[in-house]
């Protein structure tokens, strides 16, 4: 059974005048007990689409479901199973740390005790600060019992809206490593992140742009569609390098990528553009490149 | 390259007994990109906002575009652009009234501001938006039309805190080929970032742990000091050691 079923849901906000539609008639499953990536930059809608799984805001069209109940109809059971953690930062700041965590517990008629070793792995870690008023937390400290707190009551479904933000690499690897153990436990998550080197930690991704689905599939899935010739070059003078990639009439597309430029050919133009280059009068170094989520990203921006 | 325009020996920021910046020293070049890295909590804000001029060091010396960083702190706000993540432009201002506004502040001419505003937004390809909204902009616009504003008083030096954070991958690149113009006129730049393949696109880079700075060089000697294939892995290995928690 899938955990999670969309289909054809279409958001607009604002009045007749300008209207803005947010999501522009999503569907995809996610199945149970996988860890499904909605990856995409701000503005492509993935608060919306978090927002209305967890009942907290109505499509304008479509249907879902979580854990076969109606986003609608059976929101108050919804409510009752899943677990979110929005955005931005929700927790009582005037409460401390186990106060906030007791508070959630209660709401949803359980105890702290009975499912410690759920988040033990992550509430252990902030546990020295129990007493602590959680607006007092630093940033991921707060990461950590706001996600203690989405647990609490065991959810069937997880919803994380953008954990790692802001976050820097090394506490990204380790948020991801905790998700990975959640996994283990049988829940299922769904979360959203900007960052695109994070799709590769996912069973599968939806690439989202401008409220759109771009791709589904497993992270190697779209690696595999890229389909096109990449190669890496770069020279002792990477501007004018870039300019001149673009101008190349075999080359589809050419961007910054780190230490090196990558470069989309349009067919098999590899030793046109060495020719090209150096009738230029580069001195550069040229290699083949594995494409990765952020190379097909922006080779579904450019077709869609 | 060799006109240093931020000069930083030993400075040092002390909230009671917690030390944020602890003795850090580096200059930056005029023209340089300098990538300012570090974990969350490291120190990098507390460090930008002593260079900026908005608040006191504790200790140490500093100069930034020639000014002093405890006498001429008023200065060094007129001679340095400053843009981040979360500052974005007045919404409810249209593109050109923006502008207006940042240049106003900054006591550029009339004349001045006429002049360069077209000539931004033919850059930018905004000469049809000019008298819309910024809200009605896309936020990759946004982004690029706040750098735009930041650098629009022509500055010495420009900090960007964490200026692509959220932006799709295209517009972020458009950001970057941005940032390589404005150095290549002169304008030094002090970027933060959370993306380590942008770290490859400085000229030098510096990564805080615990309040110091732990390395410093350009992205290659840093990759091969610490034998990694990439600025991913130098951070990894550097902020790993870490004892501070993370903010």
């Amino acid at each position: 059974m899938s955990a999670v079923i969309i289909n054809n849901i279409i958001k607009r906000y604002g009045s007749k005048k300008a209207v803005i539609t947010a999501l522009q008639g999503i569907s995809f499953d996610v199945k149970q007990g996988e860890l499904f990536g909605i990856i995409g930059p701000d503005g492509a809608g993935k608060t919306s689409l978090f927002r209305i799984l967890t009942t907290l805001l109505l499509a304008d069209e479509g249907t879902a479901t979580v854990d076969g109940f109606d986003v609608v109809k059976d929101y108050k059971s919804i409510r009752q199973r899943v677990g979110y953690m929005p955005g931005k930062f929700s927790l009582y700041q005037d409460l401390t740390v186990k106060e906030n965590l007791d508070f959630f517990a209660t709401i949803f008629n359980t105890t702290v005790e009975e499912n410690y070793v759920l988040i033990k792995d992550i509430y252990s870690q902030i546990e020295p600060f129990k007493d602590r008023k959680a607006g007092k937390l630093s940033g991921g400290m707060k990461q950590k019992l706001a996600l203690s707190c989405a647990l609490i009551h065991r959810p069937s479904v997880l919803f994380l809206d953008e954990p790692t933000t802001g976050v820097d690499a090394v506490s990204r690897k380790e948020f991801w490593e905790m998700l990975t153990r959640l996994k283990e436990q049988g829940i299922t998550i769904l979360v959203s992140t900007p960052y695109m080197d994070e799709a590769s930690l996912c069973d599968r991704v939806a690439l989202i742009q401008s409220g759109k689905i771009l791709s589904i599939n497993t992270p190697q899935g779209i690696v595999d569609s890229f389909g096109k010739k990449l190669l890496a070059v770069k020279s002792n003078d990477m501007l004018h390098l870039l300019k001149d990639l673009k101008q190349c009439k075999e080359v589809e597309d050419a961007y910054p990528f780190g230490e090196y430029h990558h470069v989309v050919l349009k067919k098999d133009g590899e030793e046109l553009l060495k020719s090209y280059l150096e009738q230029k009068g580069y001195l550069f170094k040229l290699k083949e490149a594995k494409p990765n989520i952020e190379d097909c990203f922006m080779a579904l921006m450019k077709t869609s | 390259m060799n006109e240093k325009v931020i000069i930083v020996e030993n400075l040092t920021k002390k909230f009671g007994d917690f030390t944020a910046v602890d003795h850090i020293s580096f200059d930056v070049h005029k023209g340089e990109i300098f990538g300012f890295l570090g974990a969350n909590g490291a120190g990098k804000t507390t460090a930008m906002r002593m260079l900026s001029g908005l608040s006191l060091p504790t200790s140490g010396h500093a100069r930034v575009a020639g000014f002093d960083v405890y006498k001429e702190n008023e200065k060094i706000k007129q001679n340095i652009g400053y843009m981040s993540q979360k500052f974005s432009l007045y919404e409810d201002l249209t593109v050109k009234e923006n502008i207006r506004f940042y240049a106003g502040i900054y006591g550029m001419s009339n004349r001045f501001i006429r002049e360069k505003t077209n000539e931004v937004l033919e850059k930018l390809h905004l000469a049809a938006e000019g008298d819309k909204l910024v809200k009605s902009l896309p936020l990759g616009w946004k982004q690029k039309l706040a750098f735009s504003v930041a650098i629009f008083h022509e500055p010495q030096i420009v900090f960007l805190d964490e200026p692509t954070g959220g932006v799709d991958p295209v517009t972020r690149r458009e950001f970057w080929q941005m940032i390589y113009e404005a150095a290549e006129s002169g304008i030094t730049v002090f970027v933060t970032t959370h993306y380590m393949d942008e770290a490859e696109y400085c000229n030098r880079v510096s990564i805080m742990v615990d309040g110091r700075i732990d390395a410093m060089d350009t992205p290659q000697l840093l990759k091969k000091t610490y034998d990694a294939v990439s600025m991913d892995e130098v951070f990894l290995k550097l902020a790993r050691k870490a004892t501070r928690a993370a903010d």
